[in-house]
């Protein structure tokens, strides 16, 4: 993955085939210690604690009851290698919290990525699920709602292309910027 | 349009929208509309998904095309990624290998405009999923 956007795009997918209904998208930006968080939870169908150890490291199980995917192993790596980490908190039937956090001002640190058009296309490619976005930086938060987008649209799908195009400006105007 | 800043400005754009969908048909059914969905799993994102899937939206938004562009998961084709899912209204879908920006403009220009096929198709009887 090239940058934390399609992270983003990979792990959310994992939320959706999960049967999650709501799923949370959120990331934090500490400036002092140059650090970015970034936490997807959704509260889909969740996963056992040996799961959780398999999916994080694929060479850690000997069962090969299913293929092993490939989505939070490069994330893993991709914190891992600015020193920061992957952690997974999960339960069946409750949902599941992913955290990655990236030291920003780390050489090895993928760039940000186009956030704007990934929630769009996030919220709008997904019209059955509901997403919450944050992004947070010191004292300000920007925050929108895939639900009160539908509301808004009163009856347009959100599917709908200029809604996704709309809902990419709306990121862009608001998103918090000089963050490198 | 202008830009769109707030979801009052969302509110106010979705009138021009309305008028601008076509009345003829009732956009909320499905049925009734192109529908493209572009298979998102890790090999797709990883081969430039996320960028087609924008094409489609931005040359639908532009051309005015009647269409719904949603994301898939993985389809079993890892080897033709990008893929993607075209639906027009009556049809039965037909999947898409190998998806570069001249190939996605290929299938709004000739398939989804027109209906006439172009090459690509990865011809199988694969259910579709989600
Ligand atoms: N949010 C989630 N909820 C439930 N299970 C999950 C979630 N995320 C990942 N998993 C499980 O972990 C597996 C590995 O995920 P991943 O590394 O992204 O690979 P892939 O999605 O290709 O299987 C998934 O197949 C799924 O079984
Ligand atoms: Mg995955």
């Amino acid at each position: 993955m090239k940058d934390l956007a399609m992270h983003i795009i990979d792990i959310t997918r994992n939320s959706v085939r999960a049967g999650a209904s709501l799923i949370g998208i959120r990331l934090d930006v500490y400036k002092t210690e140059k650090l970015l968080k970034m936490t997807i939870k959704d509260n889909g169908c969740g996963m056992d604690s040996e799961m959780i150890l398999r999916v994080t490291d694929p060479f850690v199980t000997s069962r090969t009851t299913r293929k092993v995917g490939l989505g939070l192993p490069f994330l893993k790596m991709n914190a891992e290698q600015t020193g920061g980490a992957l952690s997974i908190q999960s339960q069946p039937g409750e949902g599941t919290v992913v955290t990655a956090t990236f030291d920003y001002s780390h050489i090895d640190c993928v760039p940000l990525g186009d956030i704007q058009g990934t929630v769009a296309l996030i919220m709008s490619g997904n019209p059955n699920q509901d997403f919450e976005f944050e992004i947070c930086k010191d004292e300000s938060v920007f925050a929108l709602k895939s639900t009160e987008i539908k509301d808004a649209l009163d009856g347009i799908s959100i599917a709908n292309p200029s809604v996704a195009k709309m809902i990419a400006e709306m990121v862009d105007t608001n998103l918090l910027s000089d963050l490198q | 349009m202008a830009k769109v800043k707030t979801l009052d400005d969302l509110r106010k754009m979705k009138d021009e929208l309305k008028s601008r969908i076509s009345l003829r048909e009732n956009s909320d059914n499905p049925e009734s509309l192109v529908q493209v969905k572009v298979s998102m799993a890790t090999c797709g994102i990883a081969s430039g998904a996320k960028e087609i899937m924008n094409y489609f939206i931005e040359e639908f938004d532009s051309q005015n095309i009647d269409a719904v562009v949603t994301q898939t998961g993985c389809m079993g084709y890892c080897y033709a990624e990008p893929t993607i899912e075209v639906t027009l209204p009556g049809e039965k879908p037909l999947v898409f290998g190998n998806v570069t920006f001249s190939k996605a403009s290929e299938i709004i220009e000739k398939y989804i405009k027109e209906g006439e096929l172009v090459d690509g198709i990865i011809p199988d009887n694969y259910e579709t999923i989600e």
